[in-house]
């Protein structure tokens, strides 16, 4: 019942629209189900299930909006969520930036469901995260690792004709060992829509071998160093710097992408010129719903082209202001890289510092984007192309357009969390302070 | 309501939740609702002895049930607009198991006889099926039945009940103020939570709990378009167990520090708040630049409590020092072996840290945990030692002991109960000292309010900290306003050097709804108590940058 076919969607969804005579109304449909497992000190630990399928009404009175959400799907409560919507719009105040709904749209069609990953169920996660637990013990490592599954649908319909339906799969898996003496630790994740791609051995052993690795490391001191950041932790910093491109936080002055004196940096180049990022919900490698919860259509749209800031996000009250069209923020990015793997990044470096991941990213200043956070999980001192030995980990201050200003090279990106992200390789990189965390 | 939504729509910066979380999540539901006090006891006690039943009918050797209704209202408002009133209710059953030695947990929101019993088996099947790869079996501290009870957080006025028309109207009334003294913008923000929870399990236990909690909030912000620079500064409220009562004007609960802010203790003028915010965040516009180096820190309970509940709260989570979140939160610095000591200095000598789940007014305030374990307040630093930890019932007998601190929580109904931090407050000196005195005793210092940005690793050694509000002080006196600081230190280092507390009169407290923690995601709402305290000599750090 938590996955609907299109068809089973749009009738509920029409049947819907057909109980009020609101002004304008909106429909939207989510369903699904996910399941997880977590260990920790090498056995399970927690572990759970859950199955739901959600209705919410939008009713517009005027200027006056009202939602109201239910799970229950009889056509008692179905004509109930109608009326207490239209409730809430009588009572609630006028909104002034109210937009009217859009119209019929067209989506893109990104493949996004697999099967494989729709059918997983708890002995299957209990396979995964025993094999994974099997390698750990066999390593005489301890590990924590948590593992989720999960397949979804959202529909969307409107009284104006729009309607929107896409479905989707997810699998995450990550991991965390620790030497038994406390010194040295090691992580891996990773993300994909198919199941079938996640590889959790190849995952553990990477896990393993930066652990043991990582073990007893040195101090440098703190400074201005060229760094690798594999794509988890690059991808970190350059996803905050994609959430911060809203339109109209910048021409109300208050974004990094506020220009001195009013206005903002769109067409500026704002970013060294190997920096391309773009969105796209059809992308093969992060495929995305093709629509916003408004019901606008998510597109292919470039936000840097060699480092120009190309697109804002535009709301449609703000896009309307400003004489734009409504663009919704996106849901993943992709970042282009190079061709040379990490291995080849870290034969080209000098003097470096390699990053596993960061840890406790938090902002500074919106201003400036500065962020501040720690390194994690395997931090290695690279000297004359070889990693030499582990360093302790370091808390960095910095700024991804600073970061995206100090680059060296890319190499190929993977996908992480969600985005494609290149590792990169980033000078006078700010560590402002040490770490004795493992 | 997704929490980036939720960050995004309340205008608060993502300084405002502590770490990666879930959902803020309810089913939208009509005012009136909210004032529904859903099925009684005797309705969810038949509930509960379905699922108790059925599990135990199906091998498992433990059971506990928690049927929650959770309502909250969210209002959010920018300038002279209503962005959205939210009232959401979630309502359903959380059913956990040990079989075979494994937990097991299942969850339903159908709420009938065979969807439930149906439920519990699901729990039983999910602990068989892990049983697998379990390496020893759960081991759950003795908690005897205490049969049916009652309790209620000791509100004067339940907020569901007050008009959403009155509060839209104070909202505007904060707003109104902070653009009449300056502020280019501003977004103000009520956020309500009635958590309605029942307890069942195989041990006997029947409790029924109403808990109440609000938070009041606005950030304001100042731009000058020529220079082309902003400033914000966060409210000065804190999330608090109390209801809308908080939300008066009492001078006795007010602090007026020479010239410096005015803070609140257990009532807060919000609109007096926002008046002093517009004209403070001008004023950043032009405050020096702070030069890096060493100084005397004085924090406020605003900004305190922030760093309490990094520095101290987590890293004595029973469940981080065994490595139970090494994937995600991390471990801790302050290992077994630490406390079995007995001799580990956490802290200088006055420093004394107590876990309270039965403090008035604050957010942890329940009569008992999620797994009926009676409330209680313990030592968790005294006198600068470390003496103990937070635990819950299958991790306590690691500690040597026979009986849990009380530690569970579990976001809702939905979702798992685990090891929770409870209130952790640092206790205010027996000595008669107040903020003025501390002021006057400083040469050269730095006076932080708000909470700022804040970071700390994953052993919770290495933290950085910001804030709202910073104000300079030379030879024992405010002399103006300072901006781009940040502090940072090592947690032992940094709790050493505390060098003064001001006394009970300046005790307040800071709290926060959004805890995050584990996998998925939960949060937990908690507060953290302590009077204004210097910390000698610590590291600040310029976060001044130009791109």
């Amino acid at each position: 019942m938590a996955i609907l076919s299109q068809e089973e969607a749009k009738k509920i969804i029409d049947k819907v629209l057909s109980y009020s005579k609101a002004d304008e109304m909106k429909v939207e449909l989510t369903g699904g189900r996910s399941g997880n497992i977590r260990f920790a000190r090498n056995s399970v630990s927690t572990a759970g299930a859950t199955n739901n399928l959600s209705l919410s009404v939008t009713v517009v009175l005027g200027k006056r909006i009202g939602t109201s959400d239910i799970n229950e799907f009889d056509d008692a409560s179905l004509e109930k969520a109608v009326r207490r919507a239209e409730e809430m719009a009588r009572l609630a105040p006028e909104n002034p930036e109210y937009m009217p709904m859009p119209g019929p749209q067209t989506y893109a069609k990104p493949q996004a469901f697999v099967e494989t990953t729709a059918n997983m169920k708890a002995p299957d996660r209990a396979k995964l995260a025993g094999a994974s637990i099997k390698s750990i013990m066999a390593s005489q490592l301890s590990g924590a690792g948590f593992l989720e599954d999960s397949s979804s649908f959202n529909a969307i319909g409107n009284s104006k004709g729009l309607f929107g339906y896409h479905k989707n799969t997810s699998v995450n898996f990550s991991l965390t060992i620790r030497t038994p003496d406390g010194t040295g630790s090691g992580y891996a994740a990773g993300d994909y829509n198919d199941a079938t791609k996640l590889n959790t051995g190849s995952l553990t052993d990477i896990a393993i071998q930066k652990a043991k690795a990582s073990q007893k490391a040195a101090a440098l001191e703190p400074g201005k160093y060229t760094v690798i950041l594999e794509p988890l932790a690059a991808g970190e910093l350059v996803q905050f710097m994609i959430r911060a491109m809203d339109a109209r936080t910048a021409d109300e002055g208050r974004s990094f992408l506020s220009k001195k004196g009013g206005g903002t940096r769109l067409g500026e180049k704002l970013l060294d010129e190997r920096v391309t990022i773009y969105s796209d919900p059809t992308d093969v490698q992060i495929p995305s719903s093709p629509f916003s919860a408004e019901g606008y259509p998510h597109e292919r749209v470039t936000w840097f082209d060699k480092g120009v800031v190309k697109n804002l996000s535009y709301s449609a009250f703000w896009a309307k202001q400003k004489g734009a069209k409504p663009l919704p923020e996106p849901s993943g990015f992709v970042m282009t890289g190079g061709t040379q793997s990490l291995a080849e990044l870290i034969k080209g470096t000098e003097k470096g510092i390699l990053v596993t991941r960061f840890w406790y990213t938090r902002w500074l200043d919106p201003q400036t984007l500065l962020y501040t956070g720690l390194t994690r999980d395997g931090t290695f001192y690279i000297d004359k192309g070889q990693i030499k030995h582990p360093v302790k980990n370091f808390r960095f201050n910095e700024s991804p357009v600073i970061m995206l200003n100090n680059l060296e090279a890319l190499g190929i990106p993977e996908r992480t969390r969600g985005n494609m992200v290149p590792p990169m390789r980033i000078r006078d990189f700010t560590f402002s302070s040490l770490s004795d965390a493992v | 309501m997704k929490r980036r939504n939720f960050v995004k729509l309340s205008g608060l910066g993502m300084g405002a939740t502590l770490l990666p979380a879930g959902l803020v999540a309810g089913h939208r539901i009509s005012a009136e609702e909210l004032l529904n006090s859903g099925p009684d006891a005797a309705v969810k006690k038949r509930m509960a002895d379905v699922a108790l039943n059925a599990a135990k009918s199906k091998g498992a050797t433990y059971a506990d049930v928690r049927i929650g209704r959770y309502l909250r209202q969210y209002l959010f408002t920018r300038e002279n607009k209503v962005q959205n009133i939210v009232n959401s209710e979630s309502y359903g059953i959380g059913i956990r198991v040990i079989a075979n030695g494994t937990w097991g947990f299942a969850s339903t929101n159908e709420m009938k006889p065979e969807s439930i019993a149906r439920c519990a088996e699901e729990a039983v099947e999910m602990a068989n099926a892990n049983a697998e790869i379990q390496l020893e079996p759960v081991v759950l501290a003795p908690q005897k039945g205490v049969g049916e009870q009652v309790w209620k957080t000791p509100i004067k006025k339940n907020a569901f009940e007050i008009p959403v028309k009155e509060k839209i109207d104070l909202l505007m009334e904060v707003n109104g103020a902070a653009l009449k003294n300056g502020a280019s913008f501003v977004n103000s923000n009520l956020f309500f939570v009635n958590e309605q929870k029942y307890f069942a399990s195989t041990d006997g236990s029947y409790i029924d709990q109403d808990v109440h909690r609000m938070w009041p909030t606005f950030t304001v912000s100042a731009i000058n378009k020529q220079t082309g620079r902003f400033k914000s500064r966060d409210a000065l409220s804190a999330p608090i167990g109390m209801g809308y009562e908080y939300l008066s004007d009492n001078p006795a609960e007010k602090i007026i520090v020479p010239n410096g802010p005015t803070v609140y203790r257990y009532a807060y003028n919000m609109i007096e708040d926002a008046t002093a915010a517009a004209l403070q965040a001008k004023e950043k516009l032009t405050a020096k630049s702070v030069p890096a180096g060493k100084y005397d820190m004085i924090l406020d309970p605003s900004n305190l409590g922030l760093t309490i509940h990094e520095s101290v709260g987590h890293p004595l989570e029973l469940d981080r020092v065994l490595g139970y979140e090494a994937n995600l939160a991390g471990t801790s610095f302050a290992t077994m072996e630490k406390l079995q000591s007995k001799s580990f200095q956490y802290g200088s000598k006055i420093v004394n840290l107590k876990a309270d789940k039965i403090q008035p007014n604050t957010m942890g305030l329940v009569g008992y945990d999620d797994e009926g374990v009676p409330c209680k307040q313990w030592d968790l630093v005294k006198n600068g030692v470390l003496v103990n930890f937070q635990a819950t019932r299958d991790q306590v007998h690691l500690l040597g002991e026979k009986e849990s601190q009380g530690c569970s929580f579990a976001e809702s109904w939905d979702s798992v109960q685990f090891q929770r931090m409870p209130n952790v407050s640092l206790q205010p000196h027996p000595d008669k000292y107040s903020i003025h005195d501390m002021i006057k005793d400083t040469e050269k210092g730095i006076y932080i309010l708000g909470r700022g940005s804040s970071s700390i690793d994953q052993q919770r050694y290495n933290f950085q900290f910001s804030g709202q509000l910073f104000y300079e002080i030379k030879d024992g006196a405010i002399v103006g306003m300072l901006d781009d600081v940040a502090y940072q230190s090592n947690t032992q280092e940094f709790w050493n050097s505390c060098a003064r507390i001001c006394d009970k009169d300046d005790y307040r407290l800071f709290g926060t709804f959004f805890d995050g923690k584990g996998q998925p995601g939960q949060v937990s709402a908690v507060s953290h108590g302590c009077p204004t305290t210097r910390f000698n000599g610590v590291n600040v750090i310029n976060t001044g940058r130009k791109i």
